[in-house]
């Protein structure tokens, strides 16, 4: 099963939505805070999952991961997605 | 208030007070200015991409663009090299105004900026990918990237104007025309304007579809490949960039107490169905209709073309060139002997070259007015040319020269003006007409006079 960790996803957050002054990929928080409060909005999220989809060969249906969600939320249900995939 | 956000009000002063130049002759204003007054070229073959097996291969690109420091980070990979150009152009553009977005009434502050074709290179990459792997690698971004409003909505967002914004879709006269409506929003409650224009489509996709109009130059010499008004000149060049202009309101301006490059005096715009390669319609004037409204420059694009034409048989010799001078002079309050210099739409083409000096020898006479055309040293920029040619004319009315146009050899024949050649006069100029013709037939006027800020005087 390919691995899937925050580092993963930072750098995927870094190629698509990029990052300014205003996100901080690296901060202590970053797992836990909101994409919107990252600087993401809903267009950086369906930019983000295509990425996923295409790197991770899954199928997210739209919805499940949104940018009112935190990158360890994600995780989590990639995760899941990766863990289900397998079976 | 129209949905347009445009109210009849009453007509103030309007005047520049920051410039933000991201052209093949630098980055920067000063940088730019530097260029014209020695006149060195920002022409080349192209390296954007490979030009070997397209028919143009010379071109005006930016030097040492880096969008990674010149752009929010965010935005690097969202917006397209246009936008790119824009939000680095009005970030110094503000900064050169001393104005501090954060500070003023978002309401009033507004954008209208020119496109001519869009995010192209962002659109060929997108496309790329459909054809090459599939929908689903089309990026999401594709669908605000491309179109002509993103860069006046990206900058928008970003310093939080949120007054009523715009595009101009005017191809290469757009940057004019944005700037008339800068100077209507200016006199419906808005206080500063972000305006101008940029373009950047030097990529196969813009490349290609711009050479349908055959008006671009096969020359691969960057030095006889856009020679406007001479003996050998042999179409136009492309180029990419623009520049971005901070237009306030005189009392805004003055009650921050900043100085002005100059005002906008005047402006007026029309359409010459006869220009080469529109279709074929009867002749109109706008000048020449049975009941012009009596502020028919003030009108908004749409409401003119709304209006319907005149009959054919009247006006069938009339230039519309012509009336768009003597209208955007009227507008200005201006007398013909009252314009200093003029910066010529300069085509490149023997034809409209042709054209627009006997436009101007019909307005001031033969000779009777300095023409000049420093954008020999970037090509056309499409949307951004006649914005950049704007910031260039307040430069020279700063500075109190009359730049020159480089490159030019032998004029050619029937052209009666005075063309600025060799090197710059220093003449004091107090007004400046610039000229822009669009492909299709897009004609536009802006009259703009000298304002208080001098520090480029030597």
């Amino acid at each position: 099963m390919p691995e899937f960790t925050l580092d993963d996803l930072r750098r995927i957050l870094r190629a698509s939505g990029g990052v300014d002054e205003q996100t901080d990929l690296d901060g202590e928080h970053f797992a836990d805070t909101s994409f919107a409060d990252l600087g993401y909005d809903s267009l950086a999220l369906l930019e983000l999952v295509n990425r996923i989809e295409r790197e991770y060969d899954l199928q997210i249906p739209d919805g499940d991961l949104a940018h009112t969600q935190t990158p360890r939320e994600a995780l989590t249900y990639v995760h899941a997605r990766l863990t289900e995939a397998r079976v | 208030m129209s949905a347009s956000g445009i109210r009849p009000g009453r007509r103030g002063r309007s005047v520049v007070t920051g410039l933000g130049v991201v052209a093949p002759t630098g980055i920067g204003a000063a940088r730019h200015w530097e260029s014209v007054l020695s006149g060195k070229s920002g022409l080349g073959r192209i390296t954007r991409f490979d030009p070997t097996g397209y028919p143009v291969r010379v071109a005006g690109e930016v030097p040492g663009f880096r969008a990674a420091g010149q752009v929010p980070g965010r935005l690097v990979p969202q917006t397209d090299r246009y936008t790119h150009f824009a939000l680095a152009a009005a970030e110094d553009a503000l900064a050169d105004a001393a104005a501090d977005p954060a500070t003023l009434p978002e309401y009033e502050m507004a954008v209208v900026t020119a496109s001519s074709s869009g995010g192209t290179e962002f659109g060929q990459h997108e496309m790329e990918n459909l054809y090459q792997k599939g929908s689903s690698w089309v990026g999401a971004y594709q669908s605000i990237a491309w179109f002509y409003a993103a860069t006046t909505g990206q900058v928008s967002i970003r310093h939080g104007m949120r007054g009523p914004c715009g595009v101009i879709c005017g191809e290469q006269a757009g940057g004019l025309d944005a700037l008339g409506q800068s100077r209507r929003l200016l006199d419906t409650g808005s206080r500063l304007v972000l305006s101008g224009g940029t373009d950047a489509s030097l990529c196969p996709y813009g490349l290609v579809a711009q050479l349908s109009t055959g008006r671009l130059s096969t020359e691969d010499d960057p030095a006889r490949a856009y020679l406007p008004f001479d003996a050998a000149a042999s179409g136009f060049v492309p180029g990419e960039g623009g520049a971005i202009l901070v237009v306030e309101s005189a009392d805004a301006a003055h009650a921050r107490g900043v100085p002005a490059y100059g005002e906008l005096l005047g402006y007026a715009a029309g359409f010459d169905p006869t220009a080469d390669g529109a279709t074929r319609l009867p002749v109109t004037d706008d000048a020449a209709r049975s009941a012009p409204a009596p502020d028919a420059t003030r009108l908004p694009v749409a409401d003119r073309a709304a209006q319907p034409p005149a009959p054919s048989r009247t006006t069938a010799r009339r230039s519309v060139l012509v009336s768009v001078i003597r209208r955007a002079l009227a507008d200005a309050g201006l007398a013909p002997g009252d314009v200093d210099m003029v910066f010529a739409d300069a085509s490149g083409t023997p034809a409209e070259d042709l054209a627009e000096a006997r436009a101007l020898t019909e307005v001031f006479g033969p000779g009777g007015v300095p023409v000049t055309a420093p954008k020999t040293l970037t090509g056309r920029l499409y949307a951004g040319g006649a914005a950049l040619d704007v910031a260039t004319a307040l430069l020279a009315l700063s500075a109190g020269v009359v730049p020159h146009t480089a490159g030019l050899g032998r004029p050619a024949p029937g052209c009666e003006i005075d063309l600025v050649l060799d090197r710059p006069r220093q003449t004091d100029p107090r007004t400046a007409l610039v000229l822009a013709r669009g492909h299709g037939g897009f004609t536009s006027a802006l009259v703009v006079g000298a304002g208080d800020r001098n520090a480029l005087r030597r």
